[in-house]
Formats: structure tokens, sequence, C-alpha cells
């Protein structure tokens, strides 16, 4: 999913980039308040984990093989801000020592893969933890969330690419979230089978992150909801969203109108030429929708098989409003 | 993947380009590709311009043209994919030649750039641009870890795979995450001991 150079243009880098600083600007501001100082070499040393975790390749069928991406298992032991920052050093590092991903691109990197990616995962993971408490609750919402990062995150990658006119959205939304879509199910696997493991051995590790300080929590989950909705607002509902109208109030908004309409519009033209396509987009939403449960059972059912009955019944756990 | 890429580093050599000023490589390497990206692709002297440029550093450098095209040929998947995608569409068709070719010359700048200065330069031209602190510390932990973690992931699956006589594929997920999970222990059992040795050296 690491955009290279000349993949997005001159607008899509700045806004991406913007977005990209203010984000990682807070989540550092975050890091420096919250974070204990004997703490701050972890965040290192989860990089460069992310970076030899996946040198493991976890076998899939026929040849080939997924490897951990891990935004959201940092998330999860380390908080969301600290993952924020860990992730921008794993792609910054990858930008220059090997290129994976261009640097005009690293703004749209960050935004995707730490700030929608990790930011944005550890919300989903935030909430489902809220309704389903306990370490199968924990699980289930790791697997959820690393699923949802990925597609999110691959989401906001195809809008970036319809933006700055590259490829059709269409195109690019099927091809990179069709795919993500099965990634996401290897991440959400490995996240949960690796954070199952971490449990096992060290449970005191993951003491920093038992829902106590409810304050702080409160304000990051808002700030990264506010970055995540804005991302999904430019990068996905105007080509996503059968309304016109939407795209220009954003744009006008945002006041970028005149550099953002020029582009967009010829892609959204073919929208305008098909009468079906009102009931088509309910109809991936329906079809999304149902997926998002799919894999939420799915979740639900790993969580189980991590953890086997023994102490306390899942009824119980499920049960909690 | 990744992991020959850690090798066949050219840091070492002592040319021109090796000696100029990491500031000097960083800004103009960062110029070239925001033209390069900028540039709308109608006008080809510019692409022309910046492969005689990218061919004249290359010559000076002294690193192997082999070397070059094969780090050019590791990266191909995404930009490869993006072209297909693009080729088949009839609205964007003329697009896709320009696209290999401005991806080829950002992705030779950045090849360039990193293998001929030292990644301390860079952290310290990032310094002084003032970028946050604790994002360079960061940063130079983990490329300081980097290959110490890389060497111990590669140890212990092969501690795995000489134990395991067999290797079920049913249970190789849970040992493959069981594996990684001992990695992320042991790396916050190092980040512990390095701020015991940070503190040792005075740092706060």
């Amino acid at each position: 999913m690491h955009i290279p150079d000349g993949f997005i243009d001159g607008k899509t880098t700045v806004t991406t980039a913007a977005l990209a600083v203010a984000g990682v600007g807070l989540a550092l501001r975050q890091v420096r308040r919250t974070l204990p100082a004997r703490h701050i070499p972890m965040l290192g040393l989860s990089a460069a984990f992310l970076f030899a975790a996946q040198m493991l390749n976890f076998p899939v069928v026929a040849g080939t093989s997924g490897h951990l991406i891990g935004g959201v298992l940092v998330a999860a032991v380390l908080g969301p801000s600290a993952a924020v920052v860990v992730v921008t050093t794993v792609l910054i590092v990858q930008c220059f020592l090997f290129q994976d991903g261009g640097v005009l691109a690293l703004g749209a990197n960050v935004f995707n893969m730490a700030i929608l990616g990790a930011g944005g995962g550890w919300m989903v993971y935030r909430g489902i933890q809220a309704v389903l408490p306990g370490p199968r609750g924990r699980l289930t919402a790791l697997a959820f969330a690393g699923w949802i990062s990925t597609v999110l995150a691959a989401a906001s990658c195809a809008g970036q690419l319809a933006w700055s006119d590259k490829v059709e959205w269409r195109a690019a939304f099927t091809a990179m979230v069709g795919v993500h879509l099965l990634i996401g199910l290897g991440e959400g696997v490995i996240s949960a089978l690796i954070f199952a493991a971490i449990q096992r051995t060290r449970p005191e590790l993951m003491q920093s992150t038992e829902p106590t300080c409810t304050g702080h929590r409160w304000r990051e989950f808002v700030r990264y909801g506010l970055m995540v909705s804005v991302g999904m607002a430019l990068f996905v509902a105007p080509f996503a969203c059968p309304w016109p109208d939407g795209l220009e109030a954003v744009a006008e908004k945002l006041g970028f109108a005149q550099a953002a309409t020029k582009p967009t519009l010829p892609a959204l033209a073919p929208d305008y030429a098909f009468p079906g396509i009102h009931s088509a987009t309910l109809a991936t939403a329906l079809a999304g929708a149902i997926g998002a449960i799919f894999v939420f059972l799915l979740a639900l059912l790993l969580a189980r098989v991590l953890i086997p009955n023994r102490s306390a019944p899942v009824s119980a756990a499920n049960s909690r409003p | 993947m990744k992991l020959h890429l850690l090798e066949h580093r050219h840091a070492r050599l002592n040319t021109i380009i090796h000696r100029a000023p990491a500031e000097l490589k960083l800004g103009s390497g960062l110029v070239l590709i925001a033209l390069t990206v900028l540039i709308p692709a109608t006008i080809p002297g510019w692409l022309a311009f910046a492969f005689t440029f990218l061919a004249l550093v290359i010559a000076v450098s002294r690193i192997p043209p082999m070397f070059l095209l094969k780090r050019l040929l590791l990266l191909a998947p995404f930009v490869l994919g993006v072209v297909a995608l693009n080729a088949f569409q009839p609205e964007h068709r003329a697009q896709w030649p320009w696209l290999m070719a401005r991806s080829t010359v950002c992705l030779l700048t950045v090849i360039l750039v990193s293998n001929t200065t030292p990644f301390s330069e860079v952290l310290r031209v990032l310094r002084q641009i003032r970028v946050p602190a604790l994002l360079i510390t960061t940063m130079a932990l983990m490329h300081r870890y980097l290959f110490v973690l890389v060497d111990e992931a590669q140890r212990m699956s092969r501690a795995r795979a000489s134990r395991t006589f067999i290797a079920g594929r049913r249970w190789q997920w849970p040992v493959l995450a069981t594996v990684a999970g001992q990695l992320f222990i042991r790396a916050s059992e190092r980040a512990e001991r390095i701020y015991a040795a940070m503190c040792a050296r005075g740092f706060k």
C-alpha cells in the first residue's frame, strides 16, 4: 500500500502532507505528555520490531504469504499516539533506506497507514472493547480492528490515486479494497495471534493499556475520530457518494474548490450517466455491512479458539451491554 | 524480501558524491523529485534532463548499474499494478509511459541519495531543520536496532525450524505468531536495558 512518487499530484500531496503533519504533531505532543521517560526507547524498539516482524512470512495457499502490518497491534500495547509515532518512523525509514513509498507521497502514506491505520484502528479496537470487556473481547476487538484498519487505509489510498486523476475511482477502489479485504483478514488473525502469544508469556506488558485513565482516552478518541472523518470526507466520500453537492460543499468549506473540482469532475462524470448508481451504492453499502458483520463473527470465533473456556464463560462476556 | 536490500550498501565508497554535504544531496534530491512530480508530463524535456543528470551522478558515484536495476525491479509491483490499471482505461491510456518514467526518476533519485549518504548524516540534517527530537530519537533507535532485531528474528525462526521435525501446515501460524510475540518481548526487554544505559550516560 506504499504509494511511490509520481502517483499523486500536487494538491493531493499538499493536502495529505498537511493532514499528516497535523496528526503526527498532535501524536508527538500527546506522547511527550503522557508516556513515561523510561518508555521512550520502547518507541524505537517497537518500530524496529515491526520491521523485523515483517520478515516472518505467514504462508497462505499456493506459495503466497502474508506478513504483519502491525499498526493496531502496537496501538493496543502502547496506545494510539505512540503507535502513530512508531508507524510514522517505520514509514520514514522504509522510504529513505528501502525506497518503499515515495518522498513526496510520504504524507499520504503516513496519513493512510499511521493515522487512519493505527489511530482509526485503535478507535475500533477501543469501541469494541467497551462493549465486550475481558481478554476474549480484547482479542475479538484486535482482530476486527486489524481488518478494518487495513481496509480503511486501502480505501483512502484508492481515493488519493483517484483524486490525483491517475486511475479511475471505481477501478482503483475495486482493486485496492478487494485485495485488502483479504489481506485485512490475515492482518487481523496475525495481530490477534501475536497479542495472545505476548499475553501468555508476559501479561504484565499489557498492563499499560487496561482501560483506566478515561479522561485522556476520550480526548484521543475525539481527536482520531476527527482525523478519520476528515480523511474519509476528503478521499473517499466525494467518489463513493452519488451526490455531487457533498463534494463541492466539502471542497468549498476547506477552501480549495478551484483546485479540487477541476480534476474530480471527470472522475465523477460516469456516475451521472448511469441512473442505477443510487441503488448500486446502496447495494455496495449493504454488502459492506454484511461483510463487516461476518468478519466480526469470525473475530469472535477466533477469540473463542484462542482462549478456551476455563474461567469466564463467553456468554457472560457477550451479554454485557 | 527486504533482507538482501540491507546488504549491498554503497555508502562507504569515496567519491565526490559521497563526500558532498548531506544537506546538498538531500535538498537537491527533494527538488528533483518535486519538480518531476509537479511538472506536467506534456513537457518531455524535463524528464530527459532528469535522466541525463541521474546518469551523470551514477557515473561519478561509481554505483554499479546492475545494483540499481535490481533495486528498481524489486520495487516494481505497485508501480506496475497502478500502471496496468491505468493502461486499461481509455481516457487514461496515454498517461502510463509518463507515469513509468516519472516514478523511475523519483525512485532512482532516492536510491542514489540513500546509497551515498549515511543515515546518521540524514538525522543530523533533520535535527537542523527542527524536526521534533522525539521523532529523531525514535528514528535513530529504530535504525540502530533494526539489524539486531532482524538477526534475532532469523535466529529464532532457524531455531524453530531445527526443532520442528515436520512443520504441520495447521500449526504454522500459531508457531510463527509465538516467534513474533517472543520477538516483541525481547524487544521490550532490550528497550528497558537501553533506558538504563541511557540514564547511566546522563540522559535526562
